[in-house]
């Protein structure tokens, strides 16, 4: 499909609220590419679940298609409810880093661990940018925040192998300036069997590039470029301490683990013969 | 195990017959995280619901076990969750949530001596303005209040159609010493039981108004349903800015819940007629109401008293008639004076109203205690 025909098919028309150059719109667009390329004619099938913060608002009330908007946080719970009573719907959750991996930690961890069979999207930003600019756990270490005027004084926390650690079938970091890595990432994340999770580094020009001195967009877009390594390149494991290298790249669970509702549809049939 | 509990009469511990409960009102998951006095409805569900093709789930925390619940709902499905006064109060920002977008589930709240772990194991009747006003922002909540391991299994099932048939959350309000005791029950033949289930919308009809209690459709289902927490219009779309919006729909899921009161308000009352004395009573409390009015009635002193089973919205009527007979309105209760202040409100100064408060310890007001409080206030008349 053309993107203004992906556009009509998926989308209701209603303006995305993101600033100028936000990141937030490259994912709903690779996104929707994405879903395309994977050969879905609707969203009918699918149901999106977000929280709270710019990244969102990147389904709801966007996409042309069943979406909660739920809680701060709360996104990923929200999203096993749904998933555990309809099986057969694909569930996606996207959501910012402060939603995901800050206030909806526990969550992430737990959804991984279970294997639960949905598709999470962190667009990180490095910051809080709905509430204007405060410091994340994915700042890199010393930058300047609303929260931090002295410069950020903790270590970032990488999802990635966070979550390959805690039981995820697919986990995979790429960048806004990575698109065609990301469309590739995010058809495998959508077609895997259990906890599939794609991390985003996005730019948030508003509240992140511009205390940083980025002078437009582009910029921002060459320096996610060349902060990038491949996550297998030893460099990379100094990742989270630096907070200014980014790993990028996948990682996917080579034995096939049971999902959550086949772990829960075993249960049923040992119960039914008690 | 069969299915559903055939009728008969059982042996059951109160929060088995609340479990049991659930599973006749035709609930079918559950998720919720252990604690004390409220374990047992998650560990009889563990057994029950898969028997049922339900699903039982302990989440990480009292705050995911509500927003699944929350997102089972929207699925389609009837869903609940059970905890003590801790968890609790994690979910008020998920009970306001679900009354934001009208989401039917059912949240049970086991009541212990709080705050805090405060007595984690004895009984308490604290939650009862935290079941009124515990989220933020404005809104109105329906809460029940059993006082038998029978009304355990009958208020659920209620709790589960009023749930339904308003499309909120509705609070189940019991207390240790209601869940943990053992009673017998009758099951009634499931033709005998009124369950409710939702109405899907029309096409083109809408869902986030347009009438007091909107049709609520299901996510999978084709409807493209946008649903959040921020003000919304008829059609589940965010306006944030516009003041009459955000008026419209909150008064609206507030007002509905008030004409729904007219029909709800459920209370067991008795002897209102000429009585000296009246109670007000609640919940385990209200056992000791039975004893101490058959006792003053029989050294002369005329007892009425109104049970709530409903506790919000507050059963005015019946108060307002109790006051009306007697002129002292006795309130006791588990805590320092929950619904004292309430009644003092309703009853406007008609009589003279007195609290009497135990907390601490798991210890019932005893019927004793009653009956000497009734017999000084009459004196003084
Ligand atoms: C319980 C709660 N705490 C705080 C907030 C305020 N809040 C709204 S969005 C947000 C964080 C936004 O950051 P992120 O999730 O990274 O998304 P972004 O806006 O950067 O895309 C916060 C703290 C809230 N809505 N709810
Ligand atoms: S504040 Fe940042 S993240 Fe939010 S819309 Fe603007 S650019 Fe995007």
């Amino acid at each position: 499909m053309s993107s203004a025909a992906q556009r009509k098919q998926f989308l209701r028309g209603i303006p995305f609220p993101f600033c100028a150059g936000c990141g937030g719109a490259t994912v709903a667009t690779v996104f929707l590419k994405a879903v395309d390329e994977l050969g879905f004619k609707d969203l009918r099938s699918f149901v999106f679940c977000s929280g709270i913060g710019c990244a969102s608002w990147i389904p709801s009330p966007h996409f042309k298609a069943d979406s909660i908007h739920t809680t701060h946080g709360r996104s990923i719970p929200v999203a096993t409810g749904v998933k555990l009573v309809r099986p057969d719907l694909n569930v996606v959750v996207f959501g910012g880093d402060g939603d995901v991996l800050g206030i909806g930690l526990s969550h992430l961890i737990h959804a991984a661990r279970r294997n639960l069979d949905i598709t999470v999207i962190m667009v990180n930003n490095m910051i809080y940018g709905m509430t204007g600019g405060q410091v994340a756990a994915t700042t890199p270490l010393g930058t300047w925040t609303t929260t931090t005027p002295y410069g950020s004084y903790e270590p970032p926390l990488d999802a990635f192998r966070l979550l390959a650690s805690a039981g995820a079938s697919y986990v995979a970091r790429w960048t806004t300036a990575h698109m065609a890595e990301l469309t590739e990432s995010l058809k495998t994340a959508l077609t895997t069997k259990g906890f599939s999770f794609v991390e985003v580094v996005s730019q948030c020009p508003t509240a992140f590039g511009r205390r940083r001195g980025f002078k437009n967009v582009k910029e921002m877009l060459r320096w996610l470029k060349t902060q990038s390594i491949p996550i297998d390149d030893p460099e990379a494991a100094s990742m989270p301490e630096q907070g200014e290298t980014i790993a990028v790249g996948e990682f996917r669970r080579r034995t096939v683990i049971p999902t959550l509702t086949e772990s829960i549809q075993q249960v049923t049939k040992r119960a039914g013969k008690q | 195990m069969s299915k559903v509990l055939s009728p008969g009469t059982y042996f059951m511990q109160g929060n088995k017959a609340l479990a049991e409960g659930a599973v006749a009102a035709g609930c079918r998951f559950f998720a919720g995280y252990p604690i004390t006095p409220a374990s047992e409805i998650a560990e009889h569900l563990a057994v029950r619901l898969p028997h049922v093709g339900g699903i039982m789930i302990q989440m990480e925390d009292e705050i995911a076990s509500l927003a699944s619940v929350i997102g089972a709902s929207w699925a389609g499905t009837k869903s609940m969750t059970a905890t003590s006064g801790p968890g609790f109060s994690l979910m008020q920002e998920s009970i306001g949530y679900a009354f934001m977008t009208e989401t039917p589930c059912v949240i049970v709240d086991v009541q212990r001596a709080g705050p805090s772990t405060g007595q984690a194991t004895k009984g308490g009747q604290g939650d009862v303005m935290q079941a009124r006003w515990g989220t933020h922002g404005d809104y109105a909540s329906i809460v029940l209040s059993p006082n038998s391991v029978q009304e355990m299994y009958d208020l659920t099932i209620r709790a589960f159609n009023l749930a339904e048939e308003f499309r909120t959350p509705v609070i189940l309000l019991s207390d240790e010493v209601t869940s943990h005791m053992r009673e017998q029950i009758t099951v009634p033949p499931a033709d005998h039981v009124e369950i409710r289930t939702r109405t899907p919308p029309r096409v083109g009809e809408p869902y986030f108004g347009g009438t007091l209690v909107p049709p609520m459709p299901s996510v999978g289902e084709g409807f493209d349903v946008v649903v959040t927490g921020s003000t919304h219009n008829e059609v589940g779309l965010r306006f944030t800015a516009d003041p009459t919006v955000h008026s419209a729909l909150v008064t609206r899921l507030v007002g509905k819940i008030e004409v729904a009161a007219q029909s709800m308000m459920d209370c067991e009352t008795f002897n209102l007629d000429g009585c000296d004395v009246g109670f007000i009573s609640f919940g385990c409390t209200s056992r000791a109401v039975y004893e101490a009015v058959e006792t003053l009635e029989e050294q002369g002193i005329s007892a009425g008293f109104v049970r709530l089973r409903t506790i919000w919205p507050f059963p005015e009527k019946y108060v307002r008639e109790l006051a009306e007979q007697a002129r002292v309105v006795i309130v006791p209760e588990m805590n320092l004076k929950q619904i004292y202040y309430e009644v003092q409100r309703v009853v406007d100064g008609a009589a003279r109203v007195v609290p009497v408060n135990q907390i601490g310890g798991g210890e019932l007001v005893t019927p004793e205690t009653l009956c000497h409080v009734a017999k000084e206030a009459t004196d003084k008349l």
